[in-house]
């Protein structure tokens, strides 16, 4: 175990944790960990999905009491009942799955729970001035008074820190905060990190984003299989390492890319839309998604990137343009009707469009195939198994018992699983918006091959994903949207990220609408 | 034995042992069963023959909340069924006739499975919220009942008519055949076929459904329909047991205790995961209770209380909050809890 003294001699840790324990029936989901936070840093702690970053968490806010071991708080040993008690400690998480209430406002969102009351009354005007304080500090011009489910899912993410911050936070866990921001907004919620480090405040932070963990932070403990890899300094640490120690191996596929790109695109492509134009944010795209070919789509968040996906795929009605496969015009009125064409959709939102949580791992894996065939020819419960144990085989979903309700998987899996659910229904074209978001570098890596597997096999692939990086890797070639239309498509392999980010960004630097 | 006590069933089942037990030791002829004229009689065939209308207006019920849905209209259909039954044997020349039953019945089926489908129509198509949706025709139904009987308790005469309710087949009451044949004809339905699951799915995310190619719309309007012509049933049953259509005492109320017995059967108002068996085993919770207010002889003014009392008991008993700190308060250390995602295993990519 090695561990690096700490750098800034300061003297006493605010939070120190020490031989961490928490067991599950028979499994040490926690196994002797060792954390220690600073006033005034920011602490990453990373390990793929299984690692135990959810359980270190649940055991210092309080959702989880640890089975043995230590939680110090300024040199006091503490035990919290309850994530009310760790708050009053100062302790506060955010976590990647927004936990606020979706039809009250903003501002009771931000106060709820801590509102001012006279005479037992809450003082609505009072609790939205408070609120619009929390949000200037943040540099958010939101409306207090707008309900928090109008608002995209980036701003109720920052909803979210403002009222973790609105409390008086020592210590601030930020689980995946960046997973649904674009770049702006990250740098937004970096500015905001920055001011409360200089506060004082301690930052625990999760993301699987290496850039963003590199950027932002002072120091980084790694976890593994429920136990402590290291605290290592970011200035010591290669980022090659890192993923290394993450996944306990040499990892040289994170390198490389998935496949060759493929020598010549067919030149009849399969799937063509011209002027594909829907309402809801996508204007005149043309697409060509050839046999075999995955196209990457890259944009930054609201420039048409899952409009786009939704109108290819029948989820929303198209007020201009014309699909084709394979030469022959179709109109998709329904997600269903798309399928039945053998074009199939993932959402970007696993939890409220893609997972049918309390239903088991089977059920979830069969679910499109069975309302394909309709309620009267049920799959019959042998062939069922036999079809779900051989997608969860082939994509290695874990845990393998198809009988658990799919909730209780990991994020990784579930997404594994959605794609089993299409993939069961044979498509001819994958339609993936986000198909890694929120999941571990080892899984998402995995999703990536998995992805070109299929489209050497013949499948045709559009990857949409705000993670540029991941969109080269991927892509034979690259459609790039600029509010709401497709800017330029171009081959992959050519291509630089910092080509595309000027593409997606600045008008300027491109000739338009040639 | 752990098995035992996780599975779902386990606090109905338990609840409703302990119900007829305690009838038994308040007065040990509950048990009693006699055979007369070749027909089993007894406080607990009574119970298996009173359940029906509850029975079959529940199971619809079930269905329904499984889509997140909600019936409140169940009462009034109810109603409306055995008006109409009950006015087509009145008018007929014939009113012991076989034929003239029969018509009676298939109208008033009919009748309901319209009055079902509307709810569907609105709750599917126009997506108003079911609550509203179904209250319309709670309000506008017992009119509609009214109006058939133009206001009047029609009594009329049948004895063919009257065996439904009253009637036995071989050794057991026919309205105990009718309901166990509707509750195989449903779980078989929901089982055998894929509605079940899909049902299951609609209730629990219903985007995530519809994004799966799920025709949801259909699934939900199933539902209704089903709760209508089996509170249609259950009104037939009703109005042969009372041989009048009373408009406003039929189906009186049966919407709420129907919801109770899904509860206590275990299917959540959340909807989504549904368990057939379990309402069965709430119904007879509800029904064994109205039996016990008469055989303990409650006075008719604090039944109501001790009604309510004895549902606060059993939901008590159910409840996996009550299990936890019973369990905190009772000794045992933290019990493995559902194990979280980062208890799993996590293999790492070879």
């Amino acid at each position: 175990m090695t561990r690096n003294n700490h750098p800034m001699g300061q003297p006493t840790p605010l939070v120190e944790m020490e031989h961490a324990t928490v067991r599950f029936g028979t499994t040490l989901a926690l196994d002797d960990v060792a954390l220690r936070l600073y006033p005034g840093e920011v602490h990453s702690l990373m390990g793929e999905n299984g690692a135990g970053k959810s359980t270190l968490i649940k055991a210092l806010t309080g959702a989880l009491r640890l089975d043995a071991g230590t939680l110090t708080i300024d040199g006091t040993a503490m035990r919290f009942a309850t994530p009310y008690d760790a708050q009053r400690h100062g302790i506060s998480a955010v976590y990647q799955e927004i936990n606020l209430l979706p039809n009250l406002s903003v501002a009771e969102n931000i106060r709820l729970g801590r509102e001012h009351r006279s005479h037992g009354l809450i003082s609505p005007r009072r609790m939205e001035r408070e609120a619009a304080v929390v949000l200037s500090e943040l540099g958010l011009s939101v409306d207090p008074h707008s309900p928090l489910g109008s608002h995209p899912v980036a701003v109720q993410q920052l909803v979210a820190i403002a009222r973790a911050i609105s409390t008086d936070v020592r210590v601030l866990v930020l689980d995946e905060p960046t997973s649904s921001l674009d770049s702006d907004e990250v740098a937004e919620l970096f500015r905001v990190i920055r001011d409360l480090k200089e506060r004082g405040v301690a930052i625990l932070f999760i993301s699987h984003f290496l850039d963003q963990v590199y950027e932002i932070s002072d120091r980084i403990t790694v976890l593994r299989d429920g136990a402590l890899v290291g605290e290592y300094l970011p200035t010591d640490l290669l980022r090659i390492e890192l993923m290394q120690k993450m996944l306990g191996h040499d990892a040289p596929e994170l390198l490389s890319r998935p496949r060759p790109a493929s020598a010549a695109v067919p030149a009849e492509p399969y799937l063509k839309g011209r002027g594909v134009t829907s309402s809801l944010g996508i204007c005149d795209a043309d697409v060509d998604l050839a046999e075999g070919e995955v196209l990457g789509v890259a944009g930054l968040l609201g420039s048409g990137r899952t409009a786009l996906a939704r109108a290819l795929t029948g989820i929303d009605a198209l007020d201009r343009g014309e699909l084709s496969i394979d030469g022959r015009p179709v109109r998709f009125a329904s997600p269903r009707a798309a399928m039945k064409h053998r074009v199939a959709y993932s959402s970007e939102n696993r939890r409220t469009e893609g997972i049918v949580g309390d239903l088991s791992v089977l059920d979830n894996i069969t679910l499109a195939l069975q309302a394909q065939r309709g309620v009267f020819r049920k799959i019959p419960p042998a062939r069922q198994r036999e079809l779900a144990a051989s997608w969860a085989e082939a994509l290695r979903i874990r845990p393998s018992d198809l009988d658990r309700p799919v909730r209780t998987l990991s994020g990784g899996n579930q997404q594994k699983v959605m794609l089993a659910r299409l993939l069961a229904l044979s498509p001819r074209v994958l339609v993936l918006d986000e198909p890694t978001r929120g999941i571990d570098v080892g899984a998402k890596v995995e999703v990536q091959n998995l992805v070109a597997d299929l489209a050497t096999n013949g499948l045709s692939v559009v990857f949409i994903s705000a993670e540029l990086e991941e969109v080269l890797r991927v892509s034979d070639r690259v459609a790039v949207l600029r509010d709401e239309r497709v800017v330029d498509t171009l081959e992959s392999a050519t291509l630089t990220v910092d080509a595309v980010l000027a593409l997606v960004a600045s008008p300027e630097t491109t000739e338009e609408g040639e | 034995m752990t098995a035992i006590i996780k599975h779902r069933l386990f606090w109905p089942a338990s609840a409703l042992v302990v119900l007829i037990t305690v009838n038994m030791l308040a007065n040990a002829s509950f048990a009693r069963i006699t055979v007369r004229d070749g027909h089993l009689y007894g406080a607990l065939i009574d119970i298996l023959r009173q359940s029906a209308p509850l029975m079959l207006v529940a199971l619809g019920m079930t269905l329904v909340i499984a889509t997140r849905g909600i019936d409140l209209s169940v009462g009034a259909i109810m109603a409306v069924s055995g008006a109409v039954a009950l006015t087509i044997i009145d008018g007929s020349e014939d009113p012991g006739g076989f034929g003239t039953i029969m018509i009676a019945i298939l109208v008033a089926l009919l009748v309901s499975l319209v009055l079902g489908a509307w709810n569907g129509f609105l709750v599917s198509v126009l997506g108003i919220q079911p609550i509203i949706a179904t209250l319309v025709l709670m309000l506008a139904g017992r009119g509609t009942a009214l109006l058939i009987t133009s206001g009047e308790i029609t009594t009329v005469v049948s004895a063919p008519f009257k065996q439904i309710a009253s009637g036995y087949l071989v050794i057991l009451p026919v309205a105990f055949f009718i309901w166990v044949a509707a509750v195989v004809v449903v779980g078989v339905v929901e089982r055998r076929t894929a509605l079940g699951m899909l049902t299951e799915a609609v209730g629990i995310n219903p985007e995530a459904s519809r994004l799966a190619g799920v025709r949801s719309r259909g699934i939900i309007w199933t539902a209704y329909i089903a709760s209508g012509v089996l509170a249609g049933v259950a009104g037939i049953i009703y109005s042969s047991n009372t041989m009048a259509a009373d408009a406003n005492s039929a189906g009186y109320l049966i919407e709420l205790y129907a919801i109770l017995a899904v509860v206590l059967g275990g299917t959540s108002l959340m909807g989504g995961k549904f368990s057939i068996a379990g309402t069965v085993i709430g119904v007879l919770i509800v029904q064994t209770l109205e039996s016990t207010i008469l055989f303990l002889g409650v006075a008719p003014a604090k039944s109501p209380v001790f009604f309510a009392l004895v549902v606060i008991f059993v939901v008590l008993v159910q409840s996996p909050r009550v299990h936890r700190w019973g369990r905190s308060v009772f000794g045992s250390s933290r019990t493995s809890s559902a194990p979280d995602e980062d208890a799993e295993k996590k293999e790492v990519a070879a």
